[in-house]
């Protein structure tokens, strides 16, 4: 009989696709106190490499999974618990674990969801949900991103709610005609996603230029809206890394590319050659080009490097309606931190070690500020 | 990007897409409709190894089936190029493509040159090579250097079902003549391609993988024995770097070099013969522009300087396979002064 005081750390899943990690080293060794956040292990797949971070506080007792074996997601890769637990009974927690990796990565396909498809206003728009019950969630990328940025997020975050992340126009899968290329055309999308789903009301999370693209769908129908969760989104200040902007949508290859994507993230290691290959692979596509190019001119005022979004009015006039938190990384390189101080009566949360990607770079903390908004919101 | 295809279908989904997209893009060659072009032949057999399958019915009239006169049918897919259509030409195998060489490099390779730049020829011309299926001398050449030595020809040869689609989609977009090189042995590998057209831009090696003690040089199928050379490597501690060069002509020339300058040391994998090939340009170019970096003299595996053997076991031997890459490698790891 397992003791339950012993708390299994699992192999993560990281993305809808993958099914088995690769620990390449491990941050903590058998004996070490741990606090929720700490980082434990660094954790590779055939898509990403990222940090794993403790869920639960106690004492790191047994390392199970060796550097450099494939796990498949969900095995045990360390078992923690508090001293009061025999080592007799560790023991065989971790024999239990060793089997479970031993036996390998199940042999059946990856069983995310299907991946489905809303008509907005003849726009085809890409989206995938996971989660059975709970409070709908929907994820809402940013400016050359798609449904894939919230990786380490979509999947933690379904274990209490039905949690579904789009491809906005331009962008991923979706179709890739921006019209405009207003914030308004993309709010459409978000509302539309979210009539296909069925959701009468929804929790909506925001990041970057999805930030202002949730504000505004949340301006057009309060009532449906829970909360709102913007993470360093635009339109809540002048301010904004231009230089990274016109770098995104101008760069043609991957050494033009690479430097630019690292302005992201505060640990630029993060941008491994598949990260950059993914993101070439996507500007590549047919249309892109014209997409990116026309959303900046949303972006971005005319012959300025200032924001042209104004997203502050809006979440102003919601006037309290909605609640709304506000996430940034304290390293941010592309939107400045401070101009979360703009954003009218929102609770903030400032993240230590993150850039302009919090949701990939310090994800655990980025959940728990998504959890307590739909927590207040309920 | 989660959907899976070959490399033949993605060679098919290019020319669909293209030849959807833009009404001057025709197809011609041998069988490429198949049954001689008879109405309702739906098991036609679009090429001798189901590239073109499909097209004949849903391109009415754009998909020609020619004469077994490959001299004729390049020369007029030549021509109709400069006339403004956008001909996608099959030429069987690469080792026919002698008797249709005054068309390839002496005309189509010269237009732009010899007027001015006023005269474009987007032809493309698709072509089989390698060795590896039983076909022997005269169907199993690689032959690629021959057209890489012509200026005014592009030379791009896939190695992956995503290289291929984005590189047809290129070379049919392409204003140059283009000599689209597939490897027989490579039409049934199936990997990850994007549903929707994307393009990918020639001269640009992909770095495939990444590693800091050697680096491999390769393109065409030899990537994929180069990999599997490459990870065997890993188990003994010697980390690659593979380099596809994806197209020949334009070359990219940084890749190769930064890669170069970054080990030290370098073993070109190419599956033609070893003079006058990608493996002796290559050497050439590190041994040139990155001397000061070099620990170990450069190192190629490549075919022997003999016809493709007809026999079964020769060929097999004749074929650069992982062991001798990683003997290669060896050899520059373990090199002494």
């Amino acid at each position: 009989m397992t003791d339950e005081r012993i708390v299994p750390v699992a192999m993560p899943k990281w993305g809808l696709s993958m099914r088995a990690g690769k620990i390449t080293g491990w941050v903590v060794a058998e004996g070490d106190e741990v606090s929720v956040g700490d980082e434990l292990a660094d954790i590779e797949t055939d898509k990403i490499a990222g940090t794993l971070e403790a869920a639960q506080a106690g004492t790191v007792r047994r390392i199970v999974a060796r550097v450099g074996e494939d796990v498949p997601v969900s095995g045990t890769i360390a078992l923690i618990a508090p001293a009061g637990v025999s080592d007799d009974a560790l023991d065989a927690a971790a024999a239990e674990a060793r089997a479970g990796i031993d036996a390998g990565v199940p042999d059946e396909a990856a069983g995310g969801p299907a991946v489905e498809t809303a008509d907005v206003g003849g726009r085809k728009i890409r989206y995938a949900g996971a989660g059975q019950d709970g409070e709908v969630v929907l994820l809402v990328h940013g400016y050359g991103g798609d449904r894939n940025s919230w990786l380490f997020l979509q999947e933690p975050l379904a274990a209490r709610h039905r949690v579904y992340a789009l491809d906005l126009p331009g962008h991923g899968t979706s179709a890739k005609d921006v019209g405009d290329g207003s914030v308004g055309v993309l709010a459409d999308a978000v509302l539309g996603v979210l009539d296909s789903i069925g959701a009468e009301r929804a929790h909506l999370v925001g990041h970057s230029l999805g930030g202002a693209v949730a504000v505004a769908a949340a301006a057009r129908d309060p009532r449906r809206i829970g909360s709102l969760t913007l993470i360093a989104p635009s339109g809540f200040g002048p301010e904004i890394n231009a230089g990274y902007l016109r770098g995104f949508a101008d760069a043609q290859t991957r050494r033009e590319l690479k430097p630019v994507v690292g302005q992201l993230f505060a640990d630029e290691s993060l941008v491994t050659r598949q990260v950059v290959d993914d993101l070439l692979a996507y500007k590549r596509l047919d249309g892109v080009d014209e997409a990116l190019h026309t959303l900046l001119g949303a972006l971005l005022l005319p012959d300025s490097d200032a924001q042209r979004t104004d997203a502050a009015t809006a979440v102003a006039a919601l006037g309290g309606t909605v609640p709304v938190t506000v996430v940034w990384g304290r390293d941010d390189r592309v939107i400045p931190a401070a101009q979360a101080e703009a954003v009218a009566g929102a609770i903030r949360v400032l993240v230590a070690g993150a850039g302009h990607m919090p949701h990939m770079e310090r994800p655990a903390a980025v959940q728990a500020a998504i959890e307590a908004a739909i927590a207040r919101a309920c | 990007m989660a959907r899976s295809i070959t490399y033949r279908e993605a060679l098919n989904e290019a020319l669909t897409q293209e030849m959807a997209r833009d009404e001057s893009v025709i197809v011609m060659g041998e069988d490429n409709a198949g049954g001689a072009g008879a109405p309702g032949e739906d098991d036609a057999w679009g090429g001798v190894l189901g590239v073109t399958k499909g097209l004949y019915h849903r391109f009415p009239g754009r998909v020609l089936d020619t004469p077994i006169s490959e001299s004729a049918f390049i020369g007029a897919a030549i021509g109709a190029a400069t006339a403004g259509l956008r001909p996608v030409a099959e030429l069987m195998f690469v080792d026919f493509m002698g008797v249709c060489f005054d068309q390839i490099y002496n005309q189509a390779a010269k237009f732009r040159y010899m007027f001015g730049g006023k005269a474009v020829t987007p032809v493309v011309i698709r072509t089989m090579y390698g060795a590896g299926l039983r076909a022997a001398a005269q169907h199993s050449q690689c032959l690629y250097p021959l057209f890489t030595h012509i200026p005014g020809l592009k030379v791009v040869l896939p190695a992956t079902p995503y290289d291929a689609k984005g590189l047809l989609t290129q070379a049919i977009r392409d204003n140059d003549p283009v000599m689209f090189f597939e490897h027989k042995a490579l039409y049934d590998l199936a990997g990850p391609v994007p549903e929707e057209s994307y393009a990918l831009p020639f001269g640009e090696a992909n770095v495939v993988r990444e590693g800091g003690d050697v680096t491999i040089v390769t393109l065409g199928r030899m990537v994929h024995t180069s990999l599997e050379a490459a990870e065997r490597l890993a188990a003994d501690g010697v980390q690659c770097e593979v380099v596809d060069l994806r197209t020949t002509s334009p070359l990219d020339e940084d890749t190769v070099l930064e890669s170069a300058e970054a080990t030290g040391r370098v073993v070109v994998v190419d599956e033609a013969h070893p003079r006058c090939s990608i493996a002796t340009d290559i050497s050439a170019l590190v041994a040139q522009k990155a001397f000061g970096a070099l620990q170990a003299p450069v190192e190629m595996v490549t075919a022997p300087h003999t016809p493709v053997p007809f026999s079964g076991p020769l060929e097999d031997l004749y074929i650069p396979d992982a062991q001798r890459i990683v003997n290669a490698v060896k050899t520059v790891t373990g090199w002494t002064r």
